[in-house]
């Protein structure tokens, strides 16, 4: 174990301020999963090539797995849970369901932050430009076709003047 | 009265809690005072353990316990579902890369990944069986102790063989014989959740937690290593994270559950993506095919030497290669066969089910053959597959189900959909290949569904929603039969002390078992309301007619929920149905059984390869599916869609790399790859086939496995259609396809197109 006895961050999930204590070797993933108590951000390779715990950090998709909690301190994160407001979806998440993109579900959290990052560098973009965005986001059940289809509708929908 | 439900592609059951992240996977669950669980392992796959060391990693803070063979029950207890072969840690040996020799248990994950790097394993590496010719080399070592072996092969590394056929190949004349070879490697599940599993004690028996396909076979595992009743054993399975067959069997719930006793605490273990892919993994197959011909293209007979590598420990593989195998021939009539099959043990991990349970890998040598006799025989590659392929009605298989699609149509709409006989551009060529698999055999699902007096519903069953969407056609079929909408409905899964007994959630059986089950629910419902209803206008029972949720009586029609509102107005109360639907065994049948039904795919598509690079572009991919009825053609499409790209991963890029001592040496994310969105065909179509003609509710079938049957063998014939190159083994990498350009310079030149 590491000699560090850690600190504190303090941060902003979802608009909600938090202040949590970590040690230094302590990732963002794992904050926010076990200490944040938000679990619908996923993890699966823990090496930054799956893309399941993409959230983004100041409004820049991230791999969680990838940064240490410390890194975010006074930062903005906002996974998953923070899209929908009051129980109503986004229309990108709306999209997913409408375009019967999901499948077992696991990759969807990550697919749907990496999308939404996506959408706000690219209010338009073609098929290509979704296929390149969402590459780093590993689909096993391979819905590729549903996902892809889901985002364009989104576009379309004008998804991304909201967050 | 609500719509017709079936055939409508309502959204998905459980999708609002997928994209609000509050779907609770297994590894989301929380529970009291839980302890973490590390794996200790060596770096190699096949050591003799010499001594295991634990007094560093007891010392150290926040360790709970550290075990090992030692300090478990003796003999040590095994389990496994065709031979109770897997120990729960390894004994005296490791038998493949990965094994656990120990476990620690700590407060947090942390203390226990530290401790695990503490425990002190003193071994020596032995030579390690990781090909097929070392399995066969009596040189080798054995990689099971023939000590706990039955049978004439206990001292050999011979798992297991079998001999299927039929006619005699020896005397069957033909114009013309092919004999080639073609290998299938292995290949990991890399479902996007890693492995999880949890275990509490819970009053006087026990939960185990595990997203598992099949929890009642996991009940069953845990009851007879505890020594305790069903009734104590407790397994809840939440909705996994993709699954494929890599979910269907224990791995280290066992070890969880000894854990939970000793400590009388929760505990849990998440294992690594990398030590994921060391839990089970696609069974490997070399497959040498001699097959006669006339000279007009019809099969005169074929000879199959299949031979399987499987792991340290059977798993399923067994089945896998046994059903695979006795399927060699595919959904072609042929007049004599003989199928010779091996499964050789390896120490490498166990072998088991991945979607198509071996049909992949035999419809690439079969598929593969079909185009080499189009090309001896001059033919036009559909029209020798038309020449072949069963009617519906064929008994393609003596003794065995008959063909039960129209078959021919699925290969000609995937003809036509990817253009068949219209020229292609230079450097492009075309490829076709169908699959058949044969669905679940045996085997039982029981569902009980609750009318509530509002008439919503509850239903329950055993199915586990891994991602093709059970839940929400289970959903349909009990909101047709119940005259409600699918938001009426509730589909509990997973709990073992709540839902009733399904064998499994395997070879897409769970429209067809788990389906009829709720349907026959639905109609025991019906049954007990028209007893309420003649009793309550004291009416005989042929005077009352049910039907899609409305009672009819003389004079008056109401909907169930009028019905339940009026009989049960006193003390209230709810309907409950029981369905169920069994597959008996077949004493004569080499499977145990015939097959409810078979699922039967067509692959086509066009492709263009860099000669420079080998890299291949997919311009076009063709998936046909013979659904019979599809509940919910979206869900239908996705499941086929997704089958296709997965099968894009076999043929194009996956392999486990094992060094000549067994280390698997591509373990995780950064250097296995798998299909991204980049892998994508710039077009993907998905046609359906529906005729209505499977033994489902509404005359459906199972799917979702056939879309990866053809992916291989397709993809390859449209790289000898571009360039010329055959190609026997997959995958089908650039550096393969370039060497093949490259070895032979006479065959980048493309043929001819006609």
């Amino acid at each position: 174990m590491t000699e560090a006895t850690g600190g504190t961050v303090t941060f902003t999930v979802n608009d909600v301020a938090r202040t949590i204590k970590v040690s230094p070797p302590t990732t963002l993933l794992d904050a926010l999963r076990w200490q944040v108590g938000l679990t619908g951000t996923k993890k699966c390779c823990a090496e930054g090539e799956c893309g399941a715990c993409t959230v983004l950090l100041d409004g820049r998709a991230v791999n969680s797995c990838l940064v240490l909690a410390v890194e975010a301190e006074e930062a903005a994160v906002v996974t998953i849970e923070g899209l929908a407001t009051s129980g109503r979806l986004s229309k990108l998440q709306d999209a997913f369901l409408a375009e019967g993109a999901i499948q077992c579900g696991f990759c969807i959290p990550g697919m749907v932050m990496a999308a939404r990052a996506l959408l706000t560098d690219n209010p338009s973009p073609s098929e290509a430009d979704v296929r390149e965005g969402l590459s780093g986001n590993l689909c096993r059940c391979a819905g590729y076709q549903g996902i892809v289809r889901a985002v364009l509708r989104a576009a379309a929908d004008g998804a991304t003047v909201e967050r | 009265m609500n719509g017709d439900q079936i055939g409508r592609s309502v959204r998905r059951t459980g999708g609002y809690e997928r994209v609000t992240g509050q779907q609770e996977f297994v590894g989301d669950i929380r529970l009291d005072g839980m302890l973490h669980v590390k794996l200790v392992t060596v770096d190699c796959a096949h050591a003799r353990i010499d001594s295991v060391n634990t007094g560093h990693a007891r010392a150290l803070p926040g360790v709970r316990d550290v075990v090992c063979a030692a300090d478990l029950p003796s003999p040590m207890p095994r389990f496994g579902p065709v031979h109770q072969d897997r120990p729960v840690l390894a004994v005296a040996e490791t038998r493949f890369h990965g094994e656990p020799v120990a476990a620690v248990v700590a407060d947090t994950e942390q203390a226990a990944e530290d401790a695990a790097a503490a425990v002190e394993v003193r071994y020596e590496e032995l030579p390690a069986v990781a090909t097929i010719a070392a399995a066969l080399d009596p040189g080798m070592p054995l990689v099971q102790d023939p000590d706990l072996r039955t049978g004439p092969h206990a001292a050999t590394n011979l798992l297991s063989e079998w001999r299927f056929g039929w006619g005699d190949v020896q005397t069957q004349a033909a114009d013309h014989v092919l004999d080639s070879t073609y290998t299938f490697p292995m290949v990991t599940h890399f479902a996007i959740e890693p492995h999880c599993f949890l275990a509490a004690p819970d009053h006087d028996g026990i939960a185990v937690w595990s997203a598992v396909q099949h929890p009642f076979a996991l009940q069953q595992v845990i009851a007879r290593l505890l020594g305790l009743p069903l009734a104590k054993i407790r397994v809840r399975a939440p909705d996994p994270g993709g699954a494929f067959g890599g979910k269907q069997h224990a791995k280290y719930e066992p070890l969880l559950a000894l854990l939970a006793v000793r400590l009388q605490r929760p505990v849990r273990l998440e294992l690594t993506l990398s030590e994921t892919f060391q839990a089970v993994r696609r069974t490997a197959f070399e497959i040498r095919l001699r097959s006669g011909f006339a000279s007009d293209g019809t099969l005169c007979f074929q000879d199959a030497e299949c031979t399987a590598l499987v792991g340290a420990y059977a798993d399923i593989a067994p089945r896998v290669v046994s059903k695979a195998c006795y399927y060699m021939c595919g959904p072609y009539r042929v007049p004599a066969a003989r199928i010779h099959a091996r499964a050789l043990l390896s120490h490498t991990p166990p072998a088991t089910a991945f979607r198509g349970f071996g049909t992949p890998q035999v419809a690439w040598a079969l598929e593969s053959q079909m185009d080499e006799a189009a090309r001896r025989l001059g033919m036009d590659r559909v029209e020798i597959r038309l020449r072949n392929l069963a009617r519906a009605g064929d008994h393609f298989i003596p003794g065995d189900k008959p063909a039960d699609g129209n078959w021919p149509e699925a290969l000609r709409r995937a003809a036509a959909e990817i253009g068949w006989g219209t020229p292609t551009a230079p450097g492009r060529g075309r490829g076709i290949a169908v699959g058949v698999k044969a669905s679940a055999t045996t085997g039982a699902s029981y569902a009980i569904v609750r009318l509530h007096v509002d008439g919503s519903a509850t239903v329950m069953a055993a199915t586990s929603d891994m991602g093709q969407g059970a839940r929400t056609v289970l959903a349909q079929v009990a909101a047709q039969e119940l005259g409600i909408g699918v938001d009426q409905v509730r589909v509990v899964m997973g709990d073992t002390a709540i839902v009733p007994f399904d064998l499994q959630t395997s070879a897409s059986r769970s429209v067809v078992f788990m389906g009829t089950a709720v349907l026959e629910a639905c109609r025991d419902i019906h049954a007990k309301l028209r007893v309420m209803a003649c009793e309550a206008f004291g009416l005989p029972p042929e005077s009352v007619q049910i039907t899609h949720g409305m009672i009819r009586v003389p004079g008056r029609k109401l909907a169930f929920a009028e019905l339940l509102s009026e009989a049960f107005a006193g003390v209230r109360g709810e309907v409950i149905g029981v369905g169920s639907r069994r597959g008996e065994r077949v004493g004569t049948h080499p499977l145990g059984g015939p097959p409810a039904f078979y699922e039967f795919s067509c692959t086509a598509c066009e492709i263009e390869v860099d000669p420079e690079t080998g890299e291949l572009l997919i311009l076009k991919h063709v998936s046909v599916a013979d659904v019979g009825k599809a509940l919910n053609p979206a869900q239908a499409h996705s499941q086929d869609e997704g089958a296709a790209v997965m099968g894009l991963g076999h043929s194009l890029m996956e392999h486990l790399i094992l060094d000549e001592r067994g280390r698997i040496l591509n373990l995780g994310a950064l250097d296995y790859r798998v299909p991204t969105t980049k892998d994508m065909p710039l077009e993907l179509h998905s046609l359906l086939v529906e005729n209505g003609d499977g033994p489902g509710p509404y005359g459906s079938k199972g799917a979702g496995e056939g879309g990866l049957f053809g992916v291989a063998p397709a993809l390859a014939a449209a790289v000898a259609d571009a360039t010329g190159a055959v190609i026997r083994d997959l995958p089908l990498s650039p550096e393969r396809i370039w060497e093949e350009l490259t070895r032979q310079p006479s065959v980048s030149q493309p043929p001819a197109n006609t």
